[in-house]
């Protein structure tokens, strides 16, 4: 039997979650206060996840960046080549929240999403 | 001059909750006076997610939750004016402003909410010795650069400070592109939340030295590089623990202050410890008619509570419009004492028979507590023995004061908060 | 022929002063300057006091000119729209038997020349300043002191040089002087200058032009003064400038409102060997608070909102050194200006302008300004007028710096005007943005933009203080 350590992210309570592994199986989750403190905790031991937020270019733009988000969260070893396949994009303005703004990053399944509005810029 | 009901200083995640809650509760008449060019406040630049799991019960980005309440504020008609900076309130409540469009106005209002939010802590405020280069800011500086503008103040970067704002520049430095060497706090602990902790160093390797602190600054003209050293139980570097650390930029992350010049100014009392105004039950300061929420209250670490306890704030604006004074401070001011443990309450006092069915309070502690209680006794009698895992400094507690066990409480003199050890 | 009639190495409050009194004559005069700006070696951080005169030896060149620079002062601050305030100085006693030494310092002030001064009983203080420590013993009262923006003094000295013909090269270092057989060669970053007159007012470097030319070395220390500035709030908490009794290493630490509202503690004395030492330490800041502490009771040290260290350039005879050098005529020294330099300053540039007009025979310009505005701050006018002045003018509605309450026109016209401002610390010294208790925090994106904007640079180009000192490095993921 082995013994993993967490912090729980999903709220700020931050729980300590402890999670009994036997092998690549979970015997047992402790510490956590909800349900969801247990799935984070078996996913975190077998496919951490996270939501990776940046921002991309915008041309013609109130600004010259629009920040953006994957949609959903993505594998946790992926959050570099996610943020590499941005360096390169450039967005025209204006941009809306919830706009498209890559599909699928890093093969992820994922799509990449703005997180804010920015309008073109008065001429 | 321009009359309006409620005048709401700030269109940040306070001042719009505070808006929308008080339209909700009758009053049309309303406006915000934000000094930005756009409304959202500091969510703008927030552009990690997080934000919004108790409001929302999503998890959203910070300038997708400023959304929210910006969509009802203008669903709500309510009037804004941006670009404007309030100079001066007068405590007979008249709201002095400026913008480049109207020039320097005034506005009467009948109640107002102070919704300004707080500033960060420059380094002067710590007196760090060494060189004034260029390269040292503030975290919240570097992040408006680097997620709003899109420039990047240096490439390779220790942070001074465990604060949430500069856990999450670690992160979104190296995001972009730079090193994250360390980050440096003086305390035994973090001021941040545990999961920026994990979410934002310990993914990326990046060490966290606790009870260290810059003791140097090197470069004339462009940053060079920092010394930390380890300091002792009083908070003083330990000779010979120096350690040189080369980098361009410095960013400190080492608390943060709410902006009460204007309340100050106004005559609006403030309470040393949270350095904002003392509020009572209905969160209304000293002066009648004057209410504040959100980090110019006291500094909060999530917006969802900023955004509850502003809409308190706007319900009770709206009826303190609607009612006058008939509904003040009705009873006898009970006060909320924060004793071993706890570094203050918001609100410190309250009148209980003006009180909702039930009264948030909210507090910090003032160190980590592990496996200890929180206590809350009426008058000298304990009325509550809440066992909690750990408490800490960085976040923010709350407990809820039900009226009518206060009322039926016999000659109720003092609540007192305390933590108790296991 | 020369390419000037004069030269003068430093643009600080001496060159500056140097040159507006040359501007008065028919005379060709450029200031060499190694920074970008004016105003930044030992001018830039000093205590802006504008000293009684009480201090310096009788009979000394230092006494003298403090005198002369006092009394001049209240004038030219009108004349060239800088803050000065009159607000008086306390000397402090805090030992029973240091009293004979107040009663000395009174006696030398009064043989300076110095007016008005008398020795007040504790009492007398504590009712006149309700916050100073209850140790002392008495305080000698010297209301002729005063307090004045450096920055302010020493910029607005320069753009009415410029006014009135004199030139300015920043970013230009002297590497080398070269006696000719008549006049100097300067060799310069920027290229070779010939004058026929040196002003050498190059403050902690001035013994190295100085022994360039002449035998009869001199040599001057950086002495390291350290302060801590406190936010407006703290303001009051004095309103005279106090000092305790001095000792071997000048006035020590004083406690004084600034003329723009904040309050400032320091100076410490630390003679260094690095001419460019500016670098606050540990035990200096905390020698600042507990001298401060001394003197000043319940002193706010929590308002703590910057600290700084400036270098003064005390020569080893501990006096001025103005004059022609003996073997190297026309060669002027302005060396070994330490406090009181900053009073001193308006006089030290009628000397040297009087040991010029002598030699050259100097002819007074009709068209000379004697008058310069300064930056138009808002916050000085009526409502009437503000509103006015933004219908004119837009940009004197938005405040960019929230804590100074700076006005975009304000910076706009920092930029614009003659010897502009060319970096962020330009800026804040001509407009006090960004002096306040965020210290720029809120208002430097705008800043920037607006700087970038104005010198038709990129934001990349921003500096603090000039080359070396770019505040952006990239921009996101360009690696």
């Amino acid at each position: 039997m082995e013994e993993r350590n967490f912090i729980c992210i999903c709220c700020p309570m931050g729980c300590s979650l402890t999670v009994v592994m036997k092998g690549e199986e979970v015997v047992e989750v402790a510490g956590n206060t909800c349900k969801r403190g247990d799935i984070y905790a078996r996913n975190e031991v077998i496919n951490p996840m996270r939501m990776v937020t940046s921002t991309v270019k915008v041309i013609g733009g109130r600004e010259n960046v629009v920040s953006v988000k994957t949609k959903e969260d993505i594998p946790k070893g992926k959050i570099f080549e996610c943020v590499r396949a941005l360096k390169d994009v450039k967005v025209n303005a204006p941009v809306y929240m919830g706009d498209t703004i890559m599909k699928n990053v890093a093969n992820t399944g994922v799509d990449i999403v703005a997180t804010k509005n920015v309008e073109c810029k008065e001429a | 001059m321009k009359e309006y009901d409620i005048v709401i200083i700030g269109g940040g995640p306070a001042g719009l909750a505070a808006a929308v809650s008080a339209k909700k509760n009758g009053i049309k008449n309303i406006l915000i006076l934000e000094r930005d060019k756009e409304l959202g406040g500091i969510l703008n630049q927030c552009i990690h997610n997080g934000f919004g799991l108790h409001t929302f019960k999503e998890e959203l980005t910070g300038p997708e939750y400023a959304e929210k309440f910006i969509q009802q504020v203008k669903e709500g008609k309510i009037e804004y004016k941006r670009n404007t900076m309030v100079t001066d309130i007068s405590p007979k409540k008249v709201v002095t402003a400026m913008n480049h469009e109207e020039g320097l106005f005034e506005i009467q209002a009948k109640a107002v909410v102070l919704a300004m939010g707080c500033r960060e802590r420059a380094r002067g405020a710590l007196n760090i010795p060494g060189y004034r280069p260029a390269g040292i800011f503030s975290a919240g500086t570097a992040q408006r650069f680097v997620n709003m503008e899109g420039y990047l103040p240096g490439r390779e970067v220790v942070i001074l400070g465990s604060g949430d704002i500069g856990l999450i520049m670690a992160r979104r430095m190296t995001f972009e592109g730079a090193k994250v060497k360390v980050v440096a706090e003086l305390m035994p602990y973090s001021g941040g939340l545990k999961r920026n902790i994990v979410q934002c160093l310990d993914d990326y390797g990046i060490p966290l030295k606790l009870r260290h602190t810059v003791v140097d600054i090197k470069g004339k003209k462009r940053l060079e590089g920092v010394v930390l050293a380890e300091v002792d139980e009083r908070g003083k570097p330990i000779s010979g623990t120096e350690e040189f650390y080369s980098c361009d930029t410095l960013l400190l992350s080492v608390g943060l202050i709410p902006e009460n010049e204007l309340s100050m100014a106004m005559g609006v009392e403030i309470n040393p410890v949270t350095m904002g105004p003392e509020v009572n039950e209905i969160l209304e300061t000293s002066m009648e008619g004057v209410f504040a929420c959100g980090n110019v209250l006291h500094v909060h670490d999530l917006v969802d509570f900023v955004s509850q306890e502003a809409a308190t704030a706007g319900k009770n604006a709206a009826l303190y419009v609607k009612m006058g004074n008939t509904r003040k401070r009705k009873g006898k001011k009970i006060l909320l004492n924060a004793k071993e443990g706890i570094r203050y309450t918001v609100p410190g006092a309250i009148h209980v028979e003006n009180m909702d069915e039930n009264l948030m309070v909210r507090f910090r502690v003032d160190n980590v507590y592990k496996n200890c209680y929180i206590n809350m006794y009426l008058n000298d009698e304990r009325v509550m023995h809440k066992k909690c895992l750990v408490l800490t400094p960085g976040e923010m507690e709350e407990i809820k004061l039900i009226k009518e066990d206060l009322l039926s409480y016999p000659n109720l003199k003092t609540i007192t908060l305390k933590i108790e050890e296991a | 022929m020369f390419d000037y009639d004069v030269m003068i190495i430093g643009g600080g409050v001496s060159g500056c002063a140097c040159a507006r009194e040359l501007s008065r004559y028919k005379v060709k005069v450029c200031v060499l300057e190694k920074e970008e700006d004016v105003c930044s070696g030992t001018s830039k951080a000093n205590s802006g006091i504008v000293h009684g005169g009480y201090d310096a030896l009788t009979g000394s060149l230092k006494a003298k000119l403090n005198i002369r620079g006092n009394e001049m002062m209240e004038q030219l601050s009108k004349d060239l729209d800088f803050p000065f305030k009159r607000n008086g100085s306390l000397v402090l006693c805090l030992n029973e038997e240091d009293m004979p030494n107040l009663k000395a310092l009174l006696d030398r002030g009064i043989a300076n020349g110095v007016k008005d001064l008398q020795i007040l009983k504790k009492e007398e203080v504590l009712f006149m300043e309700p916050n100073i420590s209850d140790d002392i013993y008495g305080a000698l009262y010297s209301p002729s002191v005063g307090i004045v923006c450096p920055f302010h003094l020493n910029i607005a000295l320069a753009e009415n040089a410029y006014e009135n013909g004199v030139e300015f090269k920043f970013n230009t270092e002297v590497f080398h002087i070269k006696k000719r057989d008549e006049g100097y060669k300067l060799q310069t970053n920027t290229g070779e200058y010939t004058a026929k007159y040196v002003v050498n007012a190059a403050g902690v470097y001035a013994d190295k032009f100085h022994n360039m030319v002449s035998e009869n070395k001199i040599h001057i220390t950086p002495r390291k003064g350290e302060y801590c500035l406190l936010d407006k709030n703290a303001g009051k908490h004095v309103s005279k400038t106090i000092f305790a009794l001095p000792g071997k290493y000048g006035k020590g630490v004083l406690v004084s409102p600034t003329v723009h509202g904040n309050l400032i503690l320091g100076p410490t004395a630390m003679d260094i060997d690095e001419k460019e030492g500016t670098n606050t330490t540990r035990e200096g800041l905390e020698q600042v608070l507990s001298k401060a502490k001394r003197m000043v009771k319940n002193l706010p040290i929590r308002q703590v909102i910057t600290s700084f260290a400036g270098l003064r350039a005390h020569e080893d005879g501990h006096e001025f050194i103005i004059g022609e050098l003996e073997d190297a005529k026309g060669f002027i020294d302005c060396a070994g200006i330490e406090s009181p330099g900053l009073t001193s300053c308006p006089a030290i540039g009628e000397m040297v302008t009087e040991i010029l007009k002598e030699k050259m025979g100097l002819e007074k310009k009709k068209n000379f300004l004697a008058t310069r505005k300064g930056i138009l701050s808002p916050k000085t006018l009526s409502k009437e007028e503000h509103m006015a002045l933004i219908k004119e003018n837009p940009a004197y509605g938005d405040i960019i710096c929230r804590c100074e309450m700076v006005t975009e026109g304000e910076i706009i016209d920092a930029i614009r005007r003659p010897l502009g401002a060319k970096s962020l610390d330009g800026i804040k010294r001509r407009t006090r943005l960004g002096y306040g208790r965020c210290q720029a925090g809120f208002c430097l994106p705008r800043t920037m933009e607006i700087l970038a904007h104005e010198r038709n640079m990129s934001i990349f180009d921003v500096t603090k203080s000039g080359k070396d000192s770019k505040m952006m490095i990239g921009t996101n993921k360009d690696t």
